[in-house]
This record gives structure tokens, sequence and C-alpha cells, in this order.
């Protein structure tokens, strides 16, 4: 182990705002871009969702 | 022909890729979390401090899986669309497609966190030596290839001529990779290399691999996540979409 408390682990030798700068925008992308994705995902099945209705009403 | 080769042809078609990708996400995304749980515990609570950086080498953790991921994510999206290209199947062109984000992000990622790196141990965010500035290029490739196919209306025409910037843009791959021999550079050598054992601690190498595992698991978690998302746009007038228990319901 190399932290003696958690206010260590936070500064990271000095670097804290060189190592967090790095962990917090990394994390930040790698829950946004699934995020984008499966909103992407949910638009065009509720596009098609729709495209379905309007034609079951257009045979009617 | 025998039966794999029939299996292999059945699951490039976008109609039966659709729901295996959609089988196989869970299990990526169970991996990437696994292997990052183990990669941040090993990176951050056991590798030691290293002699020269002290605690700001820590962010090879991240910056070497990122850098070695927009790589290895080029190569790979150049080579669906070399293979969209040549064989004209329709799956490849929206795999590249959906690889390119992933890709962008991914060389965004590593030159955020090579300025972070930069800044504490160079004195500087940013030089414009090779290894940096190609890394660059390859950023500006990703972003290209991007607003190429977001520029052609017909998905066919912007795969082509997609593939042909992505299969240009493959010689800057080994530019950068080679960047750090060819050119006298400030960026380090490669830590880790085929050729040599590698030139760092034990464990340290344990972190970046483990990361380097979840970083893939994620890449092609979210990128099996677009390809489907970009199937049902553009099959929205086939007969299999419309019969999809999701849009039926």
């Amino acid at each position: 182990m190399n932290w003696g408390s958690p206010a260590e682990f936070f500064a990271m030798g000095g670097y804290g705002l060189y190592v967090w700068g790095s962990v917090i925008v990394c994390i930040l992308i790698m829950v946004m871009e699934p995020i984008m994705a499966s909103k992407r995902q949910k638009n065009i099945l509720r596009a098609l969702r729709r495209e379905r209705i309007a034609e079951d009403l257009d045979r009617q | 022909m025998n039966n794999r080769l029939i299996k292999w042809f059945k699951y490039a078609s976008p109609q039966s890729f659709y729901p295996l990708a959609g089988r196989m996400i869970p299990w990526f995304w169970a991996l990437a979390a696994v292997f990052g749980v183990i990669g941040l515990w090993i990176s951050f609570f056991v590798a030691p401090t290293d002699a020269v950086q002290g605690e700001g080498y820590r962010i090879i953790f991240l910056h070497v899986p990122a850098s070695w991921m927009s790589m290895f994510i080029y190569l790979v999206m150049a080579g669906w669309a070399g293979l969209g290209l040549a064989l004209n199947t329709r799956l490849s062109g929206m795999m590249a497609q959906a690889l390119a984000p992933t890709g962008a992000l991914m060389a965004f990622i590593s030159l955020w966190t090579g300025a972070f790196w930069g800044k504490p141990m160079w004195g500087t965010w940013w030089v414009w030596d090779a290894r940096l500035t190609s890394e660059l290029i390859l950023f500006f490739l990703y972003i290209g290839f991007i607003a190429l196919q977001a520029a052609i209306d017909d998905a066919r025409r912007a795969d082509k001529a997609g593939a042909i910037l992505a299969l240009v843009g493959v010689v800057n791959v080994p530019i950068i990779y080679f960047s750090v021999k060819w050119w006298n550079t400030l960026h380090q050598g490669a830590s880790v290399s085929l050729m040599k054992s590698p030139s760092m601690a034990q464990t340290m190498l344990w972190g970046m691999l483990v990361m380097a595992l979840c970083f893939w698991m994620y890449s092609i978690a979210v990128a099996l996540m677009r390809v489907r998302a970009i199937i049902l746009e553009r099959e929205t007038q086939t007969e299999w979409v419309r019969e999809l228990p999701e849009v039926k319901s």
C-alpha cells in the first residue's frame, strides 16, 4: 500500500492536479460515450415504432 | 463450401449480426468493468511510486492504453473499410462508421492525458514533436473520416469515400509507432516492446496491461452498441427491421 491517508491519496505526491485531471476527463468520456450510443439506439427505435404505427393507421 | 464458412457469411449480414451484437454487449461490459476495477486497483494501490517521476507517472495507466487503442482501432476501422471496398459487403461500412467515434475519443484521451503528463514532467502542455504531432494527425484523420461520411447522404457512397480516406491515413499509424525511434523527440521510447523485455517494474507493467484489456473490452462494447443503431438507421426500409420485437411493440 502506498498511501497513509486519503488526503495523501488525493494529493498524489503533489501531482494531484495532473493525475486527477487525466482520470476525471477519461472517466467523463467513457461514461458519456455509451450514454450517447444508447440514446442513438433509442431514437432510431422510436422513429421506427412511429413509422410502423403510421403505416398501420394508413392501412385501416 | 464447408459449414464454417457459411456461418461466417451468415454473420456478415446486418440482419443476423444485429441480434448477435445485442447478445455480446453485456458480456463485453462485464469484462470491461472487471478489468477496470482490477486495473485501477493495481494502478493506484499496488504499483510502487516511480523513482524519477514520483506519483505523477500514474497517468501512464490511462495514457498508454488509450494511445494503443487509438492506433489499433484505426487499423481495424481501415481494415473493415477496405473489406467493404473490395467485397462490397454491407456490414463492413457500418463497422467502420461505428468504430470512428470511439477511435477519435481514444486519440483525444491520449492527447489530453499526454498534455497533463507533459506539463509537470517536461514543463509544457504541448510540443510540436514527432510523436505528439503524428498522434494529433491521427485525431484529425478520425474527425475527417466522420465529417466526410456525414457530408454524403448516400450511405454506400459515404462508405466508399470514407474507406479511401481511412486507407490512405493508415500510413500515419506506423509513423506514430516508430516516431520515437526515427526522430529525436521529447517523448520517451516504448516502455513495452515485442522485441525486448519491458523497461519497467512488474506491477507497473501488469497495471498497464490490465488497463489495456479494460480499454479493449470497453471499445468493443461501445462500438457494438453504435453499430446496432447504425444498422437500424440504414435498414429502416427492410422487412426484418419492421418485424423486430422492439419495433413491433
